[in-house]
């Protein structure tokens, strides 16, 4: 019945989607669009996630064990790299191009808006593209070192 | 500032925020959607069940808002299909880079005072602000 807290999980994170507005695009674009009509919600809603996510993070950090699964995978926070920089500014274009990012487009497919299906397949190719090329330049270094092994 | 809602965005940024924490007290999982969502299109990875669990209750919520009638409209896109291919393949290439997006880094992120998510989400904000100028006043789209 674990199966249960991330499907609730994921209705409220849907939830707050829909009634805050930012599942609309125009929603987010007004937000983004700060030399037009700019409209300030997107912040509110940062901030009011803020409010509620910092303390039961750190009510999480105190705890030792999550409570339906052996331990938290908590991803690292200090490494500030290239990719970093770069998948995050790629990320901005799109973002900007249409108003959709991951959450939103995937709780849209909803309506089966033929749209936001054809949005959610690029998105999932740009994925399967990327995990492609980072598993091949993984082998390519690795053959390099072998290759570079034997040299000896 | 004619369509401001602070009161709707408020409510609904709280519960983003709650659904981020219960995830993880309850799973141990950081609740980012592009990475949820690329873990089930990975083949070898076996912790499928959490992920198809939260993505379905993602599209299950605006199905359950229409039975109680506040259904939800279509969302307004850009007529042109390449624009939106282009915009899509982005936002999936550049999350997975840059290792989140606007959850996992702009709330999850922000949410634990990561200097990483810090910089992602400023430097995503940057690109999409420059983007909407360019494309709403520049180009007049």
């Amino acid at each position: 019945m674990w199966i249960i807290a991330p499907l609730v999980c994921g209705l409220i994170f849907g939830a707050g989607l829909l009634i805050s507005g930012m599942v609309q695009p125009t929603k987010v674009l007004a937000f983004l669009d700060i030399f037009g009509a700019w409209d300030p919600s997107l912040a509110v809603v940062m901030v009011a996630a803020l409010a509620v996510a910092v303390p039961g993070f750190i009510l999480a950090n105190r705890r030792s064990q999550p409570w339906l699964a052996p331990q938290y995978f908590w991803p690292g926070k200090a490494a500030i790299d290239l990719p970093l920089v770069t998948g995050a500014a790629l990320f901005g274009i799109g973002w900007g191009l249409v108003g959709l990012c991951p959450g939103p487009a995937l709780e849209s497919l909803a309506t089966l808006s033929p749209g936001v299906i054809v949005f959610v397949v690029a998105m999932a190719a740009g994925m399967v593209l990327h995990d492609g090329w980072q598993q091949s330049r993984l082998l390519a270094e690795r053959d390099g070192r072998l290759a570079r092994a034997t040299d000896g | 500032m004619a369509n401001f809602t602070p009161v709707s965005a408020a409510i609904g940024g709280a519960l983003i925020g709650l659904s981020a924490v219960l995830l993880m007290l309850s799973t141990g999982r950081i609740a980012g959607v592009s990475g949820i969502f690329s873990g089930l299109l990975n083949l070898r990875s076996e912790d499928k069940g959490w992920r198809g669990a939260f993505i379905a209750g993602l599209i299950l919520a605006p199905v359950i808002a229409g039975w109680i009638g506040y259904g939800m409209a279509q969302p307004k896109l850009p007529s042109n299909w390449a624009v939106i291919v282009a915009a899509g393949l982005l936002v999936g290439f550049g999350s997975r880079l840059g290792g989140g997006c606007t959850s996992g880094h702009g709330i999850c992120g922000l949410g634990r005072l990561s200097p990483r998510s810090i910089t992602a989400t400023i430097v995503f904000m940057v690109t999409a602000v420059i983007t909407v100028a360019v494309t709403h006043h520049v180009l007049g789209g």
